[in-house]
């Protein structure tokens, strides 16, 4: 049994299974009548008959309502901090993740995301450095820190 | 006596001055989570989880994880209540008699019987746990390698059995993350798997870097994608003792969801969101006036909230004995165990008895720290409130980054979480849960390590999953349990478990 056994294994599983579900997709979607709605009417069409909150159910609508703003800006605050966080340090590369983030959502002023991204960088001085002591640079090797 | 002992060990642990501190934190972050919804207890572990590495105590650590975890399920119901907003998932049913409560003006009986139910319910689930633990592990010291795989794929396939959503697309889910599992060095050979030359991916991936992507970063996008407008319709809190009357009507209630949610608490994949559906579905039938139950039963707040609480305590009976997390807040449970430098499973227990037991111990101790927490100062959790979101998830993202660098300095974590935030997000969206990908992803390299080493054992011979008597067994109940979630008579039964509440 050599080390490539259980992945190629789970991979054909794993593509039987894909198969599976792409062919059913096709014959009968599951969707339930009262969970298709298409996307944007989500809110409006069943308004509070089911009870059961989102949080562990699927989201029925397809992948066509994803916006592009907020999934690009997040992945790219959290990406930004990875690549950042030992050049620039602490300080810089939480304000630059935490103003990315606060664009992500549509319609929030540059103002106000300047004051959430500064916050932020200050918060976290606190509460990492100065209350739990982790030992991390404020300013990296970029900055001359 | 072994228990009394034990518990009197238990309890001189968690009574540590710095141990109840941490139990109150958790307990008051669980509380301030399960308020906000948006922010699950799942998610908040996840991003927590690196900060507890840096704790010097295990058990203060896992204390206050613990914590979190049922203080959110309090939160949760405090919100439902009140403003008719589920913080947490299963304070969903709580919402529907609760709210009417409030509506009628008794918006303070019902946070006080919600309060009391679940105290009960976690005194008693703590002593089911006290009791039942070390019988189960001293059960499984005696399991080899061929039952602990199939005791693996038993606890997957019954995650699947009890969630709700496509049977199909979780069990491909389980497979991806036990696929994503098997990345990085094989531990037999040292082969790269699945690394495609890069250096940092020899160790794998990071478990919370995972787990923070598709729990924490995933859900921000879902909440970003879907704002919902917040009501707000506090009623004023007032007269919070229930009457005599009142308080005989729910012994009953109480006393079914304990059992009720103990029980299913162990089950995996159910926990307390199941709980607390079947016990309102429970409490209906047996009421003497079922039309009473959706405009203000009490029975419907009593029975769920304390079923929810009984099994948020009970699930962490297969992680203490066996080292399988029955769901995902407990898979962060065993990731915390393992940041610790401590693998959880059946010797946990005889080589740790403090943290065990302090563990335990503390989740009584939480409890009451919950109810004299959650009733005086309920006015202070609803104006959390009015933290508006677009502070609230910017803080989420740079926290969550922080966490997960400061674990072991490695950029490259923070990069996977930013990967596996949006992969996440567009699994949920295909009607693929998370939940099942990170319990396979925690539990497939115990899958396939026991795998291998029974067969090696049994010279590539893999009848003996079978022949072994617990083992097949264990098999022959998965079986059961697939084919039973696949049928779709019984399928449908399933549905309308989860379509009760209507």
């Amino acid at each position: 049994m050599g080390p490539g056994y259980v992945p190629l294994a789970l991979g054909l599983v794993l593509a039987a299974l894909g198969a599976v579900i792409v062919a059913k997709a096709y014959v009968a979607p599951d969707l339930a009548p009262d969970r298709a709605v298409s996307d944007g009417e989500a809110s409006t069409t069943s308004p509070s008959d089911r009870v059961i909150p989102d949080a562990d159910l699927p989201d029925p609508r397809p992948l066509a309502g994803i916006q592009w703003r907020p999934t690009a800006a997040i992945f790219a605050a959290v990406g930004f901090f990875a690549l950042t966080v030992d050049g620039l340090g602490l300080l810089p590369a939480t304000f630059g993740t935490g103003l990315l983030a606060a664009m992500a959502r549509p319609g929030t002023r540059p103002l106000r995301a300047l004051a959430v991204a500064v916050g932020l960088a200050l918060a976290s001085w606190l509460i990492f450095v100065v209350l739990l002591q982790l030992r991390l640079a404020l300013f990296g090797d970029w900055l001359g820190g | 006596m072994d228990l009394l002992d034990n518990l009197a060990l238990g309890f001189s642990e968690a009574l540590q001055w710095q141990n109840v501190l941490f139990c109150l934190l958790g307990v008051a972050l669980g509380t301030a989570v399960g308020v906000l919804p948006g922010i699950g207890p799942t998610a908040t572990i996840a991003l927590l989880l690196p900060i507890t590495f840096g704790f010097d105590d295990p058990t203060s650590a896992l204390i206050m994880l613990a914590g979190i975890y049922y203080g959110a399920q309090y939160g949760g119901s405090t919100t439902a209540i009140l403003l008719n907003l589920p913080g947490e998932s299963s304070a969903a049913v709580t919402a529907i008699d609760g709210h009417e409560m409030a509506r009628a003006g008794r918006a303070g009986v019902a946070l006080a019987v919600a309060a009391i139910g679940s105290f009960v319910a976690g005194t008693v689930a703590t002593v089911v746990l006290a009791v039942a633990a070390p019988v189960l592990a001293r059960a499984a010291l005696s399991f080899g390698s061929a039952e602990y795989f199939s005791l693996v794929v038993l606890g997957l396939i019954a995650s699947i059995a009890l969630a709700s959503g496509s049977t199909l697309k979780a069990l491909a889910m389980i497979v991806f993350g036990i696929l994503l599992g098997t990345l990085g060095q094989d531990m037999y050979t040292g082969t790269p798997r699945f690394t495609f030359g890069v250096r940092e991916l020899y160790q794998g991936l990071n478990f919370v870097a995972v787990a923070v992507g598709v729990f924490g970063i995933a859900e921000i996008l879902r909440n970003l994608h879907d704002p919902r407008t917040r009501t707000r319709v506090v009623s004023r809190v007032a007269n919070l003792w229930p009457s005599r009357t009142e308080l005989r009507q729910i012994v009953g209630p109480v006393l079914r969801a304990t059992g009720l949610g103990s029980l299913l608490g162990v089950l995996p994949g159910g926990g307390h969101i199941l709980a607390s559906y079947a016990s309102y579905a429970v409490e209906k039938r047996v009421s003497r006036n079922p039309g009473e139950f959706g405009h203000g039963a009490i029975a419907g707040v009593a029975g769920p909230e304390s079923a929810n609480n009984a099994a948020a305590q009970t699930s962490f009976i297969p992680l203490l004995t066996l080292g399988l997390p029955a769901n995902p807040v407990m898979a962060l449970m065993a990731g915390a165990f393992i940041i610790q430098g401590i693998t959880p499973g059946p010797d946990v227990m005889t080589e740790q008895p403090a943290l065990v037991w302090g563990l335990i111990a503390s989740m009584w101790i939480g409890n009451v720290l919950l109810v004299l927490l959650n009733l005086p100062l309920v006015g202070l959790w609803v104006r959390m409130l009015s933290v508006p979101y677009s502070v609230l998830f910017p803080a989420i993202v740079v926290f969550a980054c922080i966490g997960t660098y400061s674990l072991s300095q490695n950029p490259y974590d923070v990069l996977a979480v930013a990967v596996f935030g949006v992969l996440g997000f567009v699994l949920i969206r295909s009607g693929c849960e998370p939940a099942p990908l990170l319990l396979g992803f925690v539990l497939g390299p115990l899958l396939e390590d026991n795998l291998r080493r029974a067969l090696l054992l049994s010279r590539g011979d893999p009848t003996v999953f079978v022949t072994r008597p617990i083992s097949g067994v264990l098999l022959a109940l998965a079986v059961v349990a697939l084919v039973v979630t696949v049928l779709p008579m019984i399928r449908r039964k399933r549905d309308v478990v989860f379509a009760e509440d209507e």
